[in-house]
C-alpha cells in the first residue's frame, strides 16, 4: 500500500469527502472553498481537474467543468494551487479527472508533480481494474495512490477490485452518472459487506447523495461518504459568495456522519 | 493483448460497464460461431438489406479522369441508404438473443440512427437515439425518419453538440440502464470488444468486393479507399485486403476548412496519442488534454479520433491516411453526380475527391475501389446551402 495522507482521514472517525471541480468560479475561488470545506470539516478533499467530455458526470458537474476551462483553468493552474494550500494544511488532497489529460501530461511527469505539490491520490472513473495497472506503476513510486471505484454492476468484480485498493475504496451508490438522487436504492449494505471482507482500506460511498440524512445512513455502514454535485451546485448558485454556503454545508453534512 | 492493436484500443470505461463489456464479449464469441445466429443474419443481410452490394465499374468517371480503372463498391444501395446496415443488423440481432429489449445508439449524421431504428423496428425492440442538436439541425431529415421509424431521438445539447457528444450522452444513459440496453456502437471505436465486432460485421463488404473483383478483373485491386470518421466503413472496405500486400489502402479523412485551419476533423494529419472514448488511439487534442472541437462539412466524419486498429494501421504504414478538405469534398459530391449519376454521401464523397487526384496519376491497367458507404439525399440541402442556393424543404 502506497504511503499517503489518506489513511488519515479515516482514523477513528467517519470521513467527510468533499469534492469541487478544480478552476470553478477561477483559481482563487477554488482556494478560497477548499478553505470553506477544511473549516467545515471535511476530511479528505476531491478536486476535480476538468475535463472537456466528462462521461460519468451529469448535468452540474458538467456544467461546472465547461465553467473551469472557459475560465482558462489548465492542469499545470492546479498544481501550483496544490502547492499553496499544502503549505496550509495536511489534510488529504486526491485529484477527479479523467484518463486523457493525465495521459496527455505525461504519467510520470504528472505523478512526479502530484508528489511534489501534496496529492495522495487520483480518482479516474475511465480506468477500471483491467486498465489501471499502466497508471499504478507509476503513480506508486511517488506516493499517489489509484483509487479504485466499485459499482452496482460490479458483482463477482468486487472482492478483486477490493483486494487489489489503494488508499480508499470509491463505492459507486447508483446507477448512471454523479448528480443529487431523491433515493438510492442500490444494496449498499451487502456491496460494502464484500469490499470491507477484501479490502485493506476503507470503503466510502459516492454518487447522488446530497442531504445529511442520507449521509447519516450511509455511513452507518460505510466509512466515508462523498458529495460532488450537491457541492458544485452551491457554487453555482452563489457564484463569488459561495465560500459561506459551502462551509454550512460541508458542516451540516460532517454534523450528521458524526452523531450517526 | 486482449483488445489491442499494437499500442491502441483497450477497455477505459466506468467500472459500471465493464461487467456488461465483458458478458458482450462473451455472447459475441459464442454467437459469431453459431449457425442459428449466422443463418439469421445471413438471411436479413441478403433478403432485407439487399447484399451483396453491387461492385460498379465506373466507366465514365475512369475515362474522365485518365488514369486507373475505378471501381465502386456500392454501399449505398443497401437498405437505408449506407453501409451501417451491415453492423447494425449483426448487433441488434445479437443483443435480442442476449435478452436485451432496448437498444441505444449515437447518430452523426444521422445513418447509423436510421439502421438502428430500422432494425428495431424489424426485430421489435425500444429504440432511443442520441443526436447532436447541431446534427439534428443540419440532418432534419435523418430526424423524422428516425421518428418514423418509431424510435426516440434525443438532441444533445452538450459540448460542442455534435458526434462525440452524442458519443458521450449514450455511454451515460448505457450507464444509467445497463441491464436490458445494448449499446449499438456504430463505428470501430469505444471499449474493447466493440472496435472489434463492428469489424467483423463490417468485413463482408471487403469480403465481397475482393471475390467481385477478382471475378471481373481476374486480378486483385492496386488500391482501395474509404472515407474516415471512426472509421466503420473504411474498416469494412479493408479487412479482407489486409493480408494482400501489394493492395495500397487508403483513408480519407475529413479535413473541413483545411488542415493548417482550426476547422477540421483530420484526426491521423493532427491528433495525437490520447485515451478517449474506451479507447487508446489518436485524438485531436489540445496540450492538456481537452478533447479539440472539430469540424466538417460532413457530420458523420465529424468526430475527433479514430478507431484503435486504423490507428495501428496508420503506426505500421500498412495503411495511409489523407486529408480531404469541404470544398475537395463538395466538388467531388458534384462530379460524381454529374459523372456517374450517383448522389452519393458527402462523407463518401471525401473518398471519390481522393480518387479523383490519385487516378490519373495511375496507368490504365490499375484498378481503384472506392467505398461509397452511403448515399447522398440526406446532404442535398446541406450542399445547396454550401453553394448559396436557398431550396425550401
Amino acid at each position: 500500500m502506497t504511503k499517503n495522507r489518506i489513511a488519515s482521514a479515516f482514523l477513528n472517525k467517519k470521513a467527510f469527502i468533499p469534492f469541487l471541480t478544480g478552476g470553478d468560479g477561477g483559481i482563487e475561488k477554488t482556494e478560497e472553498y477548499i478553505d470553506a470545506m477544511i473549516q467545515g470539516g471535511a476530511d479528505l478533499i476531491e478536486i476535480g481537474i476538468p475535463f472537456s467530455d466528462p462521461i460519468a458526470e451529469g448535468p452540474v458537474i458538467q456544467a461546472a467543468d465547461l465553467r473551469a476551462l472557459e475560465a482558462g483553468t489548465t492542469t499545470d493552474q492546479l498544481f501550483d494551487m496544490v502547492t499553496r494550500i499544502r503549505k496550509k494544511t495536511q489534510i488529504p488532497l486526491v485529484f477527479m479527472t479523467y484518463l486523457n489529460p493525465v495521459f496527455h501530461y505525461g504519467y510520470e511527469k504528472f505523478f512526479l508533480r502530484c508528489e511534489e505539490a501534496g496529492i495522495d491520490g487520483v480518482i479516474i472513473p475511465d480506468l477500471p481494474y483491467e486498465e489501471k495497472e499502466e497508471v499504478r506503476q507509476i503513480a506508486e513510486p511517488h506516493q499517489v495512490s489509484v483509487i479504485s471505484l466499485i459499482a452496482p454492476t460490479s458483482e463477482q468484480r468486487i472482492a478483486q477490485i477490493a483486494e487489489e485498493a489503494d488508499g480508499f475504496l470509491y463505492v459507486v451508490s447508483s446507477l448512471g452518472v454523479t448528480g443529487m438522487r431523491g433515493e438510492i436504492t442500490t444494496d449498499l449494505d451487502s456491496i460494502l459487506a464484500v469490499a470491507k471482507e477484501n479490502a485493506s482500506v476503507p470503503a466510502a460511498v459516492g454518487f447522488g447523495i446530497h442531504t445529511p440524512e442520507q449521509a447519516a445512513k450511509i455511513s452507518k455502514t460505510a466509512d466515508g461518504v462523498i458529495v460532488g454535485s450537491a457541492i458544485v451546485k452551491i457554487i453555482e448558485e452563489h457564484g463569488k459568495d459561495a465560500a459561506s454556503y459551502i462551509y454550512e454545508y460541508v458542516k451540516s453534512m460532517k454534523d450528521a456522519i458524526t452523531a450517526s | 493483448m486482449k483488445g489491442r492493436y499494437g499500442i491502441h484500443g483497450g477497455q477505459y470505461i466506468p467500472e459500471t460497464l465493464m461487467n456488461e463489456i465483458i458478458h458482450l464479449e462473451e455472447a459475441y464469441e459464442f454467437y459469431k460461431k453459431d449457425p442459428d445466429f449466422n443463418r439469421e443474419l445471413d438471411d436479413l443481410l441478403k433478403n432485407y438489406a439487399g447484399r451483396p452490394s453491387l461492385l460498379y465499374y465506373a466507366e465514365k468517371m475512369t475515362k474522365d479522369l485518365g488514369g486507373a480503372k475505378i471501381y465502386l463498391k456500392r454501399e449505398d444501395l443497401n437498405h437505408t441508404g449506407s453501409h451501417k446496415i451491415n453492423n447494425v443488423l449483426g448487433q441488434v440481432l445479437m443483443a435480442k438473443k442476449m435478452g436485451k429489449t432496448r437498444v441505444i445508439a449515437e447518430t452523426g449524421a444521422g445513418q447509423h440512427g436510421v439502421a438502428t431504428a430500422t432494425a428495431a423496428a424489424l426485430l421489435g425492440m425500444e429504440c432511443e437515439i442520441f443526436m447532436g442538436k447541431m446534427d439534428t439541425d443540419r440532418q432534419a431529415l435523418n430526424v423524422y425518419r428516425m421518428e418514423l421509424l418509431g424510435a426516440k431521438v434525443h438532441p444533445v445539447t452538450t459540448g460542442t453538440m455534435t458526434l462525440k457528444d452524442a458519443v458521450n450522452e449514450t455511454m451515460r444513459e448505457w450507464t444509467n440502464r445497463v441491464s436490458d440496453t445494448h449499446y449499438v456502437l456504430g463505428s470501430v471505436m469505444g471499449p474493447h470488444p466493440f472496435p472489434m465486432i463492428v469489424r467483423d460485421f463490417q468485413s463482408i463488404i471487403s469480403k465481397e468486393a475482393r471475390e467481385q473483383i477478382l471475378l471481373k478483373e481476374g486480378k486483385l485491386p492496386d488500391v482501395v479507399m474509404a472515407c474516415v470518421g471512426g472509421g466503420s466503413n473504411a474498416m469494412g472496405m479493408f479487412y479482407n485486403f489486409i493480408p494482400d500486400e501489394s493492395v495500397k489502402l487508403i483513408g480519407c479523412e475529413a479535413a473541413g476548412k483545411g488542415v493548417d485551419t482550426k476547422e477540421n476533423a483530420a484526426t491521423i494529419a493532427n491528433g495525437s496519442l490520447g485515451v478517449f472514448h474506451g479507447m487508446k488511439s489518436y485524438f485531436c487534442q489540445d496540450e492538456y488534454g481537452q478533447i479539440a472541437p472539430v469540424y466538417s462539412i460532413s457530420a458523420g466524419l465529424d468526430y475527433p479520433g479514430i478507431g484503435p486498429e486504423h490507428a495501428n494501421l496508420h503506426d505500421t504504414g500498412r495503411a495511409q491516411y489523407v486529408p480531404v478538405t469541404d470544398e475537395e469534398a463538395v466538388n467531388a459530391f458534384e462530379y460524381i453526380a454529374r459523372t456517374e449519376g450517383i448522389i452519393c454521401a458527402i462523407e463518401s464523397a471525401h473518398a471519390v475527391a481522393h480518387a479523383m487526384k490519385i487516378a490519373p496519376t495511375m496507368r490504365k491497367d490499375q484498378i481503384i475501389i472506392i467505398c461509397l458507404s452511403g448515399r447522398g439525399d440526406k446532404d442535398v440541402a446541406a450542399i445547396a446551402r454550401y453553394r448559396g442556393v436557398d431550396i425550401h424543404d
